[in-house]
């Protein structure tokens, strides 16, 4: 597993390619055009807020929505187009902790039958004592302890049960987890603790991260890239330090300005209600145009690429380049 | 400054399976008239409960102890005849969540009327015109149309301002807000928290505004209350707290918030352990298990909450060994 992880960093190619990816709600384009890599043991942090598309994103990955058109690369496999035995295989890589850490677990299951499952599904040739160990060891990794694998989910606090969710993901040692708003129901004194589990874990296993949140500061945190979403589109793609330093997108911008905090912060900045046009993913123009201070006529008929503007740093925006050079 | 609401000693208990499980023990504040008070605590702290027994909003298993005097009229043993004057017309409160708040199969402009008619003997013409101008001035645009339509088609921000706008229509003394951004997005949330603040200075009305989030609180109150495991460990004022916390716990929990702005950490600092549970309840200081100060009486003794000769500017600290000033 190591051995195969460090090859993965030293290639060129991507662990996830994500290219032109289109996913339709109903009547509703949820995801257009997105494009991004993700490589092996990187975290990438993916911000926006509701309705942007982030969680349909994550869905879409793990082929739980439909892909109207584009392309996501497995390690090279295309996994929209691979037959069910390539997508059994790559599940077991591409691991999911979810936001609800109660309601993603079985009530009539005992903790420990939740993190053992994975195994039954992926390491069948396991026998029941193997099982057991690799069950208890993965719990105490996570900081609970062996003996609660005999309990229930509502014996559990919010964190613990996010301990668990992160167990059951973690005991096949996956390639990618997608964390879905990981920490969002947690009290902020457990945050940093299920985060830090998170960071660990991924350094000892070399598992690469997708972290979603609306969270801005924890995901400056964790990641060292950070993309932004809004109505369906990537409109920003940067390291941390530059899209905190530098947000180059006016809606990122808007973003940073509307995130309170304590004594000596800076002030709010007012941010344009969004309207219905700004709620969704408009094909004719830049979505963020209604709200946008800086829309030119332009902004309205036709919708700005996701380019690069400085090294490593990706931007939808008409008139990004007046402010960014 | 005279008192709007004084609490003293209100403990508030529930019956669970035979059992009594304390929510809220010994707590006493007061709000004075025109003031903002932030009460700040995470789950389970008992920062609702608390305001539910003032309101005579309580569930029906549990019970309010203790006494709650608005404008010189005791509320705790009051009738529901009695509160049912007061709430809505001289105190009022809004929800984090505003379509469970609402009604779903009423109309906006119906329920926001209703609260005038019920509670200040409007005719019904006249109250739907008061509304549709109080919905102009908490921010909502096209207010006639906004009064035919139900909650579901309004977006989540639009109905907190319906929420407000509600809550404001008999022009209360006191209104409290319980995590009234929690639910929206951060940039919806900074539009929420300055119709509040502006709200406030025109109508001076006192305000409690609960949250789990220290940053929502410092953007607002005059004063801040913080609770943990269902008693007060601190008050003071609202720039003190943030600059010189005295309660391990205030400072502890101010050390967890990680900040958009300073330099990207890589691991976020924790507050090791979880509170006590519902029902256990500790001889000494509830947080002693958790606390980097704590000493052997810690554990023994429950620390009292001081407080100066003049408790609205004093800053005390439920703490055997705070921090030194």
């Amino acid at each position: 597993m190591t051995h195969d992880s460090q090859a993965d960093a030293c290639s060129a190619e991507p662990l996830l390619k994500v290219t032109g990816l289109q996913v339709n709600l109903g009547e509703r384009i949820a995801l257009q055009g997105v494009t991004f890599d993700l490589f092996a043991g990187e975290t990438l942090g993916l911000v926006g807020e509701s309705g942007s598309g982030k969680s349909t994103l994550a869905r879409a990955i793990l082929r739980l929505v439909r892909a109207e058109r584009g392309y996501i690369g497995w390690r090279g496999e295309n996994l929209l187009s691979c037959d069910a035995a390539t997508l059994r295989r790559v599940r077991r890589d591409l691991q999911m902790v979810f936001q609800d850490p109660l309601a993603s677990l079985d009530p009539r299951m005992t903790i420990g039958e939740t993190v053992a499952e994975p195994l039954r599904i992926f390491a069948a040739h396991l026998s029941a004592p193997e099982r057991t160990a690799r069950v208890a060891a993965i719990l105490e990794r996570v900081g609970l302890r062996a003996d609660m694998s005999r309990r229930y989910p509502h014996e559990f606090s919010g964190g613990q049960c996010q301990r668990v969710g992160i167990a059951r993901a973690m005991i096949l040692n996956p390639k990618l987890l997608i964390c879905d708003e990981p920490v969002s129901s947690l009290d902020v004194s457990i945050q940093g603790q299920i985060v830090n589990l998170l960071l660990d874990l991924q350094r000892d296993a070399g598992t690469a991260l997708l972290f979603i949140s609306h969270n801005l500061a924890i995901v400056r945190h964790v990641s060292r890239r950070i993309v932004v979403m809004f109505a369906g589109r990537l409109v920003e793609s940067a390291p941390g330090d530059a899209l905190f330093g530098n947000p180059a997108h006016p809606y990122t911008q808007a973003l940073l300005a509307a995130v309170p905090a304590l004594a000596a912060a800076p002030p709010f900045t007012r941010v344009p209600p969004p309207t219905e046009a700004g709620s969704r993913a408009a094909s004719s123009g830049c979505a963020f145009s209604a709200r946008c201070r800086y829309a030119i006529p332009l902004c309205e008929t036709r919708v700005p690429a996701l380019d690069q503007k400085r090294p490593a740093h990706w931007v939808a925006c008409h008139r990004a380049g007046e402010w960014i050079s | 400054m005279t008192n709007l609401l004084c609490i003293d000693a209100l403990s508030v208990r529930f019956a669970q399976g035979g059992a009594t499980v304390a929510a809220v023990e010994q707590v006493s504040l007061d709000v004075a008239r025109g003031e903002c008070v932030g009460i700040v605590g995470e789950s389970g702290s008992g920062k609702t409960q608390t305001f539910l027994a003032a309101m005579g909003l309580l569930a029906s298993n549990a019970a309010a102890e203790g006494s709650v005097i608005f404008d010189g009229e005791e509320l705790v043993a009051a009738g529901r005849a009695r509160l049912n004057r007061l709430r809505g017309a001289r105190l009022a409160m809004i929800f984090q969540d505003p379509m469970s708040a609402l009604t779903p199969h009423l109309t906006i402009g119906t329920q926001m009327a209703e609260v005038l008619v019920q509670h200040a003997g409007a005719s019904w013409a006249e109250a739907r015109a008061r509304s549709a101008s109080m919905l102009t001035r908490v921010g909502v645009a096209e207010p006639a149309r906004r009064l035919r339509q139900y909650p579901h088609e309004l977006s989540g921000g639009l109905r907190q301002r319906v929420m407000i706008g509600m809550s404001l229509m008999c022009g209360p003394e006191l209104v409290i807000a319980d995590e009234p951004t929690t639910a929206l997005d951060v940039t919806v949330q900074a539009q929420i928290i300055e119709l509040l603040r502006a709200l406030r200075e025109e109508l001076g009305m006192a305000l409690v505004l609960i949250s789990h989030d220290l940053a929502v609180v410092a953007g607002l109150a005059d004063r801040i209350v913080v609770m943990y495991a269902g008693r007060i460990v601190e008050r003071a004022p609202a720039r003190q707290i943030f600059q010189i916390p005295r309660h391990p716990y205030t400072a502890e929990l101010l050390k967890c918030v990680p900040s958009v702005w300073g330099p990207r950490r890589e691991r976020l600092p924790t507050l090791a352990g979880q509170p006590p549970r519902p029902g256990e309840s500790p001889a000494g200081c509830a947080f002693a298990p958790r606390c980097p100060r704590a000493a052997e009486r810690c554990f023994r003794e429950r620390p009292l909450l001081g407080g100066g000769a003049h408790p609205i500017a004093a800053h005390a600290a439920a703490c055997h060994f705070p921090l030194p000033p």
